[in-house]
Formats: C-alpha cells, sequence, structure tokens
C-alpha cells in the first residue's frame, strides 16, 4: 500500500470529518472525531488491508498519518 | 384545530426494510410509504414483494431480492442501496423445537436468519457508508427474549441477542449521531403463528389481557415513531407491543 492509499483508507475510516483534510501531515489525534471508537477502525483497518498489527500504543505514540504509514510499513 | 402531525412524517426519508414480503415486514413498508418514506424492499420473494409494492402509498420504491442467510445477497443489498435515513431489520424466522429436539442445522438456521443476516448487513451497510448521518435502526426483536415460553428456545435466544448486539450498535453508531433500537412484539397476527391451530391461538390470545393480538401495522407504527424526527433523542431502548401479555 501507498502513502497516498494510506492517507485515504485511514480517512474511509472517519464518519464525520470530510476525506478531503486527511494529507500525510494531519496530526490525527487533534482532529474532534478521533477516540477509541475510531483508534479500533484503524486497527482494524491495518489488519485487513495490511496485514500488520498496530496498536493501541503505536497509535498513541505516532504524530502524523505519516508516521503511521512508516511504522506499519516498518513491522 | 388539527394536531400537528409533521413531526412523525417521514416525507424525504430513504428507508430499508427486510422481510417486506410478508407480516410486520410488509406492514413496515406500507405504512412508511404512507407516512411519505421512499422505501427499498427487501426480501427472498419477488412476487410477494411486488405484491407488498402494489399495496405501497406512491413514492420512489425499489424492490431487492435477498436471502438474509445468504452473505453474498446481503453484500449485493448494501451495495445496491442509496444512503439510508433509516432501516428497518424485520425479516425473521420462528420455528418452535423443545431443547431435546434440536440439532446443528435448526441452531444455525435460526441465528443466521435472525442474528447473523441482520448483523452482516448493518456491517456491509456500514462498510459502503450507507447510513446516513442521524440515521435510524430498527430491529425486530420479540418480547421472547426476556419472556420464556416451551419450545422457543432458540428464537429467544436469537431475539435477546439482536437486543444486546443493537445496544452495542447504538454505542458504535454514535460518530453519525445515528440512532438504535429495538421493538419487541408478543403474537402479532401474522403467517409466523398459523402454523398454530386456531384452538390454540384461541385459547393463547384469551390469555391477552386486551384479548387480542397485534395487528401488523400495530408494530409499524412503532417503526414509524423510531424512524421519525419524534423520537431523535431516543436510543439504545426497546418497545414492548404485546396487549398487556408481559404485564406480570
Amino acid at each position: 500500500m501507498t502513502l497516498d492509499e494510506f492517507v485515504k483508507a485511514f480517512a474511509a475510516e472517519f464518519d464525520d470529518t470530510p476525506a478531503e483534510q486527511f494529507t500525510p501531515a494531519t496530526k490525527y489525534r487533534e482532529l474532534d472525531e478521533w477516540g477509541s471508537l475510531v483508534a479500533l477502525s484503524i486497527i482494524s483497518m491495518v489488519d485487513d488491508e495490511m496485514d500488520k498489527r498496530v496498536t493501541g500504543a503505536d497509535l498513541r505514540n505516532c504524530t502524523t498519518i505519516e508516521d503511521l504509514y512508516h511504522l506499519v510499513e516498518s513491522k | 384545530m388539527s394536531m400537528n402531525n409533521a413531526i412523525f412524517s417521514l416525507e424525504g426519508k430513504t428507508i430499508l426494510v427486510t422481510g417486506a414480503s410478508s407480516g410486520i415486514g410488509k406492514a413496515t413498508a406500507i405504512e412508511c410509504s404512507k407516512m411519505g418514506a421512499n422505501v427499498f424492499l427487501s426480501a427472498r420473494n419477488k412476487e410477494r414483494l411486488e405484491q407488498t409494492l402494489s399495496e405501497m402509498a406512491p413514492g420512489n420504491h425499489c424492490i431487492i431480492t435477498a436471502d438474509m442467510t445468504n452473505l453474498e445477497d446481503i453484500q449485493k443489498l448494501a451495495e445496491e442501496v442509496s444512503v439510508l435515513d433509516g432501516i428497518a431489520l424485520i425479516a425473521g424466522i420462528n420455528d418452535k423445537m423443545i431443547i431435546k429436539k434440536i440439532d446443528d442445522e435448526y441452531v444455525s438456521k435460526m441465528l443466521s436468519t435472525n442474528l447473523s443476516g441482520p448483523a452482516m448487513l448493518v456491517k456491509s451497510l456500514l462498510k459502503d457508508k450507507k447510513i446516513a448521518k442521524q440515521a435510524s435502526i430498527v430491529f425486530m426483536s420479540s418480547v421472547s427474549a426476556f419472556y420464556p415460553s416451551v419450545s422457543n428456545a432458540m428464537y429467544a435466544a436469537s431475539k435477546a441477542a439482536v437486543n444486546q448486539f443493537a445496544k452495542v450498535l447504538a454505542l458504535e453508531v454514535l460518530p453519525l449521531k445515528a440512532r438504535v433500537n429495538c421493538i419487541q412484539p408478543a403474537f402479532v397476527e401474522t403467517e409466523m403463528i398459523h402454523k398454530y391451530s386456531e384452538e390454540t391461538l384461541s385459547e393463547i390470545r384469551s390469555n391477552y389481557p386486551l384479548g387480542r393480538f397485534a395487528r401488523p401495522e400495530e408494530i409499524a407504527y412503532a417503526v414509524i415513531y423510531y424512524m421519525s424526527d419524534a423520537s431523535q433523542m431516543v436510543t439504545g431502548t426497546s418497545l414492548v407491543i404485546d396487549g398487556g401479555y408481559t404485564i406480570h
């Protein structure tokens, strides 16, 4: 999965935040909609689409979507 | 002076009704259309859905056949509907059997139709982003979920499971400000109860405090309430409609 595709897949897990608002530099934990439910959605998206496991701690330790993408890719 | 009924209107709302070929589902499709809704009608049998459609008020209605035990059908249904303001999950079966007679096939048929089917449909609709902001989702449960009767174990178990599934879903769709509720009827005058003899039915009916079973449209009226803007603060609830049967 490319970074662009990852950003799109990441955005698709949000119900309320417009997809256009997501870029590699988005600080996702600062989004109004960010919370435990979206976090679980992201964990399951990464599992389904990339066959990689991220944890809640990983999500807390990254700042931007790009940070998370590189972390996932490194796994 | 006439009462203002506009708050109960379904004008401009698009609603999916499963099990729309008979009984409560059919009444729901018809009554929702009379309140102004555009309805996607779903069930297995196209001819019977066309019969329902012929009894509906005019609107932008659409028939999509699907078997709630078939995952491909469910996914196809979710793909074909437009974004929904309301989802009435009414398709269900009841087939009574005492526990010492049940087998694998019986158990999985009951659970797949009454529980897994609606669950997977909701999952597919969420995945395809077909649930509108502030949508209303209604599950048809049953008083059986808390009011046991002999030979009804798997049905009761499936409906109790539906109630709890609905509550978790209510939490998980909060980002959409969507609402999820259940309706728990007792006996309703539908095909589902016609497997009993008239004699048995008379006897059961005599135990109903209000002296009769509900008509399907009396359940549909509750669906209308849950689908309408009148219930905007109502989520995670269940409404019993049983003519007083479970008062005690």
